[in-house]
């Protein structure tokens, strides 16, 4: 949960601004007395605001010294750049360029990989390259981060209760199922299909999710214990699912566990397609949509809403809600409920969204998981999330892109990274030397550890 | 010591020690670079490093590269089954002459790829796609599980043996019908009656770890069984197969057949308890297919590896070849050729 409101953004103050603890910046204390005679230019207060460990932007340094680490990490893990370093002080240009080469060209490959590739763009001009190869980078980046901007949703709704929702993958894997079983199991036309088989995959997260709510409603069992658990059941359920004789695709050439492939009504449709566009290579779908519209509804629910407004109020203080006459129990079943559906429908985006667009053993891949990291740096902000979705959706689909100068785990590794620094923003105002905001640091964390 | 001074020593010990390493001579510019026909493999979720089938093509890739420099074999990791899609279409826009997809699951993304690029020449290993431009190379190991169940069946010393897989799949059941067909064989041939645990051909139900990755699972039904008098195990299980051999170890007389590649090589530490392998060659028809494309000639239709192609087949004894009796060791050799000129045939409803 994050702190109540005050420590977003330093104020700036018609008043004397607040002087920070002292003991963080020894390095120039001659300043800040000048500073507090007169009222403080923008230069100034922009300069505060970048040197402050406030939520944006202990966000953003996470972000720049998880690329100086990955940049170490870049030089060091590629044999060729580590052998010029042996021969340093004879040719030291050969280390220094190759260091920079390395480095640069791993992360334009991750800018040209998940946004626009230039060289793309100048052939695109000159009418060499078809729009489909121009658009296919951020097309990419969407298709990925639809899904984990609801798993995110899913986590980031359960912290706003004070709940840390750890079984967003169990609850993705049974969206998966349920929107399968309508595809396949239902033959109906698009307009309802669709829809109906998004919503078998909410439902489907929603009552799975709402298991762990239950449990510790009634009997006090923590959520990330019986999340964590579930998330096994879910696994191994899968494998007893697809493996039916009801599910398996019964196609003799499909030796493989693969479930029967969901009809092409129930499929999402590719946004190239319903744009116009004539590229059948974009796998951008109508996932992304949904996810920003499931944003759109969670931030409505939060903020506007009487339910929203209980699972803020569980989730800042249990003990006063329940005085204030609130159902602690309750909120918490709706709060993992709708954590749940918002999970079940990143299964479903997954589903009916991307190839081959059946149940089988890896179809989840690790959207729950990461949905955990996305909900940390979106704050558990419902846009935050959306925000933080679209970042690893760009890191992954670059990191496709990049591998054939770098190994996939890099990505992982920079995704680890930023989630450290950001649970960790003591350690970022320690290593940059920035000044306590007015309320304090920020952490997103559950209650109840 | 003042922090300061603290400080001072250390960044010089640590200069010294960069100073000293990088003292080397500075090598001559020169360039040379691989070939220009790109083979490009496209991983399943294992990685290219999983001592399985990912591993086998990637090594089929190189022994190519090895006889044929102008062969540059390349391969992009897929992390999930999300990353299928983009890894094929980059392989196809970096310009690569094969393609080579892993995976049963990966089939339909490769079907698709192949139809929008009938220029590209694709190679579906353990997946079967029917265009011009893509060769499927797919393994029918029930033959050589048939061998194994009859090796086993006649080194078996309590008369029981037993087999266990990962999970109820057809490419994890092939190995079992044949194996417990092998022993119903040696059981009429020899009029004896060994005994197969673990699995019913006839109602196709067994005994299964439920994992891949599992090895106490593995690990407990070994156990299970051996406790129940079998001596000989074929467990069909990925890496929870690892279990078997590791309870095996205490167990005297008890023994092992790996699946799918040399145990000896795969599972080294063990090798002692290994009777044999039911092995699928992957390497030597992905490096002929890439080396005949190269010269121009693409395969077309499909690859099944059979005893007679020597796509499968046993893995030599290795350290319990002195328990292999001579006699058996004939008999199995003479199966194989019945095997292969028709006179047996072994039926698996996972057959390919």
């Amino acid at each position: 949960m994050t702190e109540p409101k005050p420590a977003e953004k330093p104020e700036p103050d018609d008043t004397a601004p607040v002087t920070p603890a002292p003991e963080t910046a020894p390095e120039r204390p001659a300043e800040e007395p000048a500073d507090q005679e007169r009222r403080p230019g923008f230069g100034s207060l922009f300069l505060r605001y970048v040197t402050t460990a406030n939520t944006v932007m202990v966000t953003l340094y996470s972000f720049l010294l998880a690329m100086v680490i990955g940049a170490v990490l870049i030089i060091v893990s590629d044999p060729a750049v580590r052998g010029t370093f042996t021969y340093f002080f004879s040719r030291p240009t050969d280390a220094l360029s190759a260091s920079w080469t390395a480095v640069s060209d791993a992360y334009a490959g991750l800018f040209a990989g998940a946004i626009v590739n230039f060289t793309t763009l100048a052939e695109f001009q000159a009418g060499e390259a078809t729009i489909g190869r121009l658009l296919s980078p951020i097309s990419e980046t969407l298709t990925y981060a639809a899904p984990l901007i609801l798993a995110g949703l899913a986590v980031g709704l359960a912290f706003q209760a004070g709940l840390f929702n750890i079984g967003a993958q169990g609850q993705v894997i049974m969206g998966t199922v349920g929107a399968a079983l309508i595809g396949f199991g239902l033959h109906l036309p698009a307009y309802l299909h669709l829809p109906l088989a998004l919503l078998g995959g909410a439902i489907a997260g929603g009552l799975f999710g709402a298991i762990p709510g239950v449990l510790k409603a009634w009997s006090g069992a923590h959520e990330v214990i019986t999340s964590i658990m579930l998330n096994y059941v879910a696994l191994s359920a899968l494998g007893w699912i697809i493996t039916n004789e009801f599910v398996k695709d019964p196609d003799p050439n499909k030796q493989y566990a693969i479930s029967k492939p969901a009809d092409e009504s129930s499929l999402l449709p590719r946004l190239a397609g319903m744009l116009g566009i004539d590229a059948p290579g974009l796998r951008a779908n109508l996932g992304i949509i949904v996810a920003i519209a499931a944003a759109a509804l969670v931030a409505w629910l939060l903020a506007k809403s009487t339910l929203g407004f209980r699972m803020r109020a569980v989730g800042l203080n249990a003990h006063a809600s329940r005085t204030a006459g609130m159902s602690v129990p309750n909120t918490y079943i709706t709060s993992m409920g709708g954590a749940g559906a918002l999970a079940g429908l990143a299964g479903a985006t997954l589903v009916l969204g991307i190839s081959p667009h059946a149940l089988t053993h890896g179809v989840a891949g690790e959207v729950g998981f990461d949905g955990i990291t996305v909900a940390l740096l979106g704050r558990a902000k419902p846009w935050g999330v959306v925000a933080a979705g679209l970042l690893f959706g760009a890191l992954r689909a670059g990191a496709n892109t990049m591998q054939s100068t770098l190994p996939l785990d890099m990505v992982t590794l920079l995704q680890a990274l930023i989630v450290i620094f950001i649970a960790a923003p003591a350690l970022v105002k320690a290593m940059l030397h920035l000044k306590v905001p007015a309320g304090g640091l920020a952490t997103t964390t559950a209650k109840g550890w | 010591m003042s922090r300061r001074v603290r400080t001072a020593l250390t960044s010089l010990v640590a200069l010294g020690a960069v100073t000293l390493t990088a003292c080397g001579e500075a090598p001559d510019e020169s360039g040379s670079d691989g070939g220009d026909f790109q083979a490009c493999m496209i991983t399943d979720t294992g990685g290219v490093d999983d001592r399985s089938f990912n591993q086998s093509v990637w090594q089929g890739l190189n022994d190519a590269a090895e006889s044929n420099g102008d062969i540059e074999p390349s391969y992009l990791t897929s992390a999930s089954e999300a990353d299928y899609e983009p890894n094929l279409s980059q392989a196809v826009s970096k310009g690569c002459e094969v393609v080579v997809a892993v995976g049963g699951v990966m089939t339909d993304a490769t079907r698709a790829a192949a139809e929008a690029n009938p220029d590209v020449f694709f190679v579906m290993v353990d997946g079967l796609i029917d265009l011009p431009n893509v060769y499927s190379v797919q393994f029918d190991t029930a033959q050589p599980a048939f061998l194994a169940g009859y090796l086993a069946a006649g080194t078996s010393e309590t008369g029981k043996v037993a087999t266990f897989g990962g999970m109820k799949i057809p490419p994890v059941t092939i190995f079992m019908d044949g194996f417990a067909e092998g022993v119903a064989h040696y059981n009429r041939e020899k009029d004896a009656d060994v005994q197969v645990l673990g699995w019913n051909p006839e109602t196709q139900e067994g005994s299964f770890a439920d994992s891949f990755t599992d090895q106490s699972a593995g690990r407990s039904l070994t156990q299970n069984f051996l406790s129940q008098d079998a001596d000989v195990i074929l467990p069909v299980a990925g890496n929870a197969a690892l279990g078997a051999p590791s309870a095996a170890e205490g167990t005297e007389g008890a023994k092992v057949i790996w699946v799918d590649f040399d145990g000896c090589e795969a599972a080294e530490q063990y090798c002692a308890l290994f009777l044999t392998s039911v092995m699928k060659n992957i390497p030597p028809v992905v490096a002929d297919t890439v080396t005949e494309a190269q010269a121009g000639e693409n395969r077309t239709g499909s690859f099944i590896g059979t005893l007679e192609n020597d796509g499968v087949g046993l893995a030599p004894y290795h350290e319990l070849e002195s328990e292999v009796p001579a006699g058996l060791a004939d008999e199995v050799s003479a199966l194989r050729e019945q095997i292969i000129d028709g006179t047996i045939t072994v039926d698996s409803p996972a057959s390919p």
